[in-house]
């Protein structure tokens, strides 16, 4: 049986009220709130959080492929998908593939993954979907839009969620788009999308796939309908019939409209609370519509705890301002620093630290056992133990997976970028080792000597032309 | 360890350019200015010198000091070692002249920050080997060593209000020695509320934590102690040297469980070896004064307790009750220091010896601003300089020892 083995998901931990939108505009009111990624997030990075959650407790070293899908990903040429296998740990023969370009990338990769496991090529693929789509300021798009990741393990062993089947249909139907250079979302009138795709497409599809499987509403435990606002959404779920106890709250007012990562993440959401037998059916929309059902079988009990979405709606922090969003999003043009920001991007250097920095690595001294970490501005590669100084006699020891206490802290306004402060942080990690990293995710006021962290995969620079990924701290908030 | 320096070598002459923001000199009017100080001070001429060691963050090659100086063919050796920089072009210089290879050498530091444009030093990440994930990750200094005073507070208990008050007396004392010096960068006094009240640059330090970064340059002429004797005969006595150590720490400071964030032990490790070269035992006593490397106001403080003029975790006291003011038992930075003399990182260690080199001949008063008390400390007899170059974490450490001959 092929199918999910495993699922997680990440929302990032700023939510931004709609009305605090609304009052930058000099406008009242708005309805809940949307996730909104941090100044050092990107598609890239979520992507990787979504797949912590999903791989707790499974080893990476079993993945046969990352299947990245993203309509926005930071590169247009560059694999993404092996920066996240990379921070992920992955395999070098993994067969790593971006899916993009499209809201239904995500059914994509996670069709093509079953078909690769069903056809015995691979055996394990993650398929991880982020998106963090941006609407122009001001308008309705940026209020509905939300940014998040969620990420599932497909294989043909240990299977929690089994596939029965998909029923795709392809339409040239643009109801948004973006062509070459734009940052934000074009869309044709709103009518026009809803009236001829929207609400007849997803019907189509959802009919198609009902008679394949010979089933009927009724057999469906929840419905993961993706929709662009919580009117329309429920609209279509009524139209195809389903009862309001059947519908999965489709995030809308509490994280927005995630892209290609909404309908994934409303099903994962939907799994968490799984029964073995129950049906799930998961609709995408987008240049046509992928409809597929789901369903659990007695492994669902067996999947571990997961943040997932349950609580990582919970794991939120308010962003009460707007402007700090404009500048996340480079939608303003700010006055300069008064200093350049340190470190530069090198390809060269990155290279030689995708399988040793890259996934935060340190290593363990095989000759007096201390575990340690190398940072150097040039170097994350130990060769001299810090302790016995016997050379090159080390094996690897992972840090990112391990919790940490902060050890010592500092607010740094100077150097802090374009938003500080930024909380420089020393981590003693749990069963040894130490390291600098920086705060994210936290409120100045709560830093404290001693409280506890975990590492979490970010952007730590941006120079023009690229990234600079490695891993920060975050403090630890379940 | 093979020999000592003490006694073997002593300084004749030396010279200092006026801090600060030298929007008027370049690198080179900043260099001429302190060495022709030096030279009019031993009573030597350029010609005299026989080999040059120029320490300086910025500049490149020995020609830093060959060209604006046109020295004619001798050699010159260009060190870069941080904060550290002078202090260690001084101590090779000294190497020399003791190994009997020279008579006379110049020792110059210099730096010009203030062309770049910006406040402060910049992250790092200096282009060439290349910037690993870590590039710049420590943040600028003030974030480095904002992290000393975080785990300081917590370690001995000091409540925020009461740890602010502790590093900010240390800044006030700074300002009231510097408001005496015609050459500081800053010259004027501060009073407690302003230091308290100030804008965070890197939290818990604020502005007033934090020392300047400045443009200035600082020299001296280093001989045996026959010719110095000689050079300065019917003048003010020469200064002679009893110890000069150098500890560079193995920089784990951020990856090792071990260092504790409320010391830092390269300091101690070169404050004991210095200690031990010159045969002091009891350095809270027998120091006169010293110059150290405030570059925030919670470096100073720590350092008290590395160098054994306070007991450990009990600086407070020490620094509340004036122990360390200019009037109090053990005057430290006379000169008001790196936080308001400034701090051109090549430069500071020469010029902490300029401090000495002035006290110890007991004309630290022709310096004085006009109206202001005296700056002379009374009756000093033996001086110390240490530079912390790097951050916390990882730093080479410079503790020099000097004084007045037969001491």
């Amino acid at each position: 049986m092929v199918g999910i083995k495993s699922y997680g998901a990440y929302i990032p931990y700023r939510r931004l009220p709609r009305s605090v939108i609304n009052a930058a505009w000099g406008r009242g009111g708005g309805r809940g709130e949307r996730a909104v990624a941090g100044l050092d997030e990107d598609s890239i990075s979520m992507a990787v959080s979504a797949s912590i959650d999903c791989l707790k407790g499974v080893d990476p070293k079993t993945i046969d492929a990352v299947f990245l899908a993203t309509t926005t990903p930071p590169y247009i040429e560059r694999l993404n998908a092996n920066i996240v296998a990379n921070a992920l740990d992955c395999r070098r023969d993994a067969r790593n593939a971006d899916f993009a370009n499209c809201l239904r990338a995500g059914a994509t990769a996670l069709l093509s993954a079953i078909d690769a496991v069903k056809s015995g090529a691979l055996k394990n693929v993650l398929v991880a979907i982020t998106d963090m789509r941006m609407g122009g300021a001001g308008g309705e798009d940026e209020q509905m839009l939300g940014d998040g990741a969620a990420a599932f393990l497909v294989g043909n062993d240990g299977v929690a969620v089994e596939i029965e089947g998909s029923y795709t249909l392809s339409d040239d139907m643009v109801d948004y788009w973006r062509i070459k250079g734009d940052t934000y979302l074009r869309s044709w009138e709103d009518r026009f999308g809803r009236d001829a795709g929207y609400t007849v497409t997803p019907l189509e599809a959802v009919k198609g796939l009902m008679k394949k499987l010979n089933l009927t509403s009724k057999d469906i435990a929840k419905a993961c309908i993706y929709g662009t606002n919580t009117r329309a959404q429920a609209g279509l779920v009524k139209a195809m019939g389903f009862t309001p106890e059947q519908i999965q709250d489709p995030l809308l007012d509490n994280v927005g409209n995630t892209g290609a990562a909404l309908t994934p993440m409303i099903l994962v959401s939907a799994l968490e609370n799984a029964k073995p037998g129950d049906r799930f059916l998961a609709v995408n929309w987008g240049n046509g519509c992928d409809a597929v059902m789901f369903r659990a079988t007695d492994g669902i009990k067996k999947v571990g705890e997961r943040r997932g979405i349950k609580h990582h709606l919970n794991i939120k922090g308010v962003l009460d301002n707007y402007g700090k969003y404009l500048r996340w999003r480079d939608m303003v043009a700010l006055a300069p620093l008064s200093r350049p920001a340190g470190g530069g991007v090198s390809m060269s250097a990155e290279w030689r630290e995708r399988r040793s920095g890259l996934p935060l690595y340190g290593v363990k001294c095989l000759k007096c056992g201390t575990v340690q970490l190398y940072m150097r501005g040039s170097s994350m590669r130990a060769h001299v133990c810090l302790e016995c100084q016997a050379k090159d006699n080390f094996e690897p020891y992972l840090f990112a997976d391990k919790k940490g206490k902060v050890i010592s802290f500092s607010h740094d306004y100077l150097g802090g970028g374009i938003d500080p402060p930024a909380t420089r942080t020393v981590v003693d990690f749990e069963g040894g080792g130490r390291g600098l990293f920086d705060m994210v995710d936290r409120d100045p006021e709560e830093c404290k000597v001693g409280m506890n962290v975990e590492m979490t995969f970010r952007k730590v620079r941006s120079a023009p032309g690229s990234n600079v990924y490695f891993w920060k701290c975050k403090p630890v908030r379940d | 360890m093979a020999g000592s320096i003490k006694d073997r070598v002593a300084v004749a002459g030396m010279g200092c350019s006026k801090f600060g923001e030298r929007w008027d000199a370049s690198m080179d009017d900043l260099i001429v200015e302190a060495a022709y100080e030096a030279f009019a001070d031993a009573g030597i001429e350029s010609k005299d010198i026989q080999a040059g060691w120029v320490g300086t963050a910025t500049g490149s090659t020995g020609m830093t000091l060959s060209e604006p100086l046109r020295l004619q063919y001798i050699p010159i050796t260009r060190v870069e070692n941080a904060c550290a920089t002078a202090s260690d072009a001084f101590r090779n210089a000294c190497y020399a002249v003791a190994a009997g290879i020279y008579d006379i050498v110049l020792a110059l530091g210099v730096d010009k920050f203030k062309d770049s444009g910006i406040s402060g030093l910049s992250d790092g990440g200096i282009p060439g080997p290349g910037h690993s994930m870590m590039a710049g990750a420590a943040g600028p200094p003030p974030a480095q060593f904002a992290m000393l005073a975080t785990t300081y507070f917590d370690r001995y208990g000091l409540s925020y209000a009461e740890g602010k008050h502790m590093i900010g007396r240390v800044s006030w004392k700074s300002h009231v020695n510097g408001a005496r010096h015609k050459k500081a960068h800053f010259q004027r006094e501060v009073d407690m509320d302003a230091i308290l009240n100030a804008p965070m640059i890197a939290w818990p330090l604020g502005l007033y934590d934090c020392c300047g970064v400045s443009d200035g340059a600082a020299a001296a002429i280093i001989t045996t102690p026959e010719i110095a004797k000689s050079l300065r005969k019917g003048k003010e006595p020469p200064m002679f040297v009893k110890a000069l150590q150098i500890a560079m720490a193995p920089n784990d400071g951020n990856v090792n469980t071990k260092f504790d964030y409320t010391h830092v032990e390269a300091t101690v490790r070169a404050g004991e070896a210095a200690y031990k070269e010159a045969g002091i035992t009891n350095p809270r006593e027998q120091i006169s004064m010293a110059e150290v490397h405030d570059c925030f106001s919670i470096t100073e403080a720590v350092t008290m307790e590395d160098l054994r003029f306070s007991p450990r975790g009990k600086v407070q006291k020490d620094i509340e009750s004036g122990y360390f003011d200019l009037d109090g038992k053990l005057p430290v930075q006379p000169d008001g220091g790196l936080k308001c003399f400034g701090h051109p990182i090549g430069a500071s260690g020469i010029r902490m010896l300029y401090e000495m080199y002035n006290q110890l001949q007991g004309r630290a008063d022709r310096m004085l601003n006009k109206g202001q008390p005296s700056r002379q400390i009374k009756n000093p007899k033996l001086g110390l300089t240490h530079n912390l170059g790097g951050g916390p974490a990882g730093c080479a450490i410079f503790v020099g020892i000097v004084g007045l001959e037969g001491v």
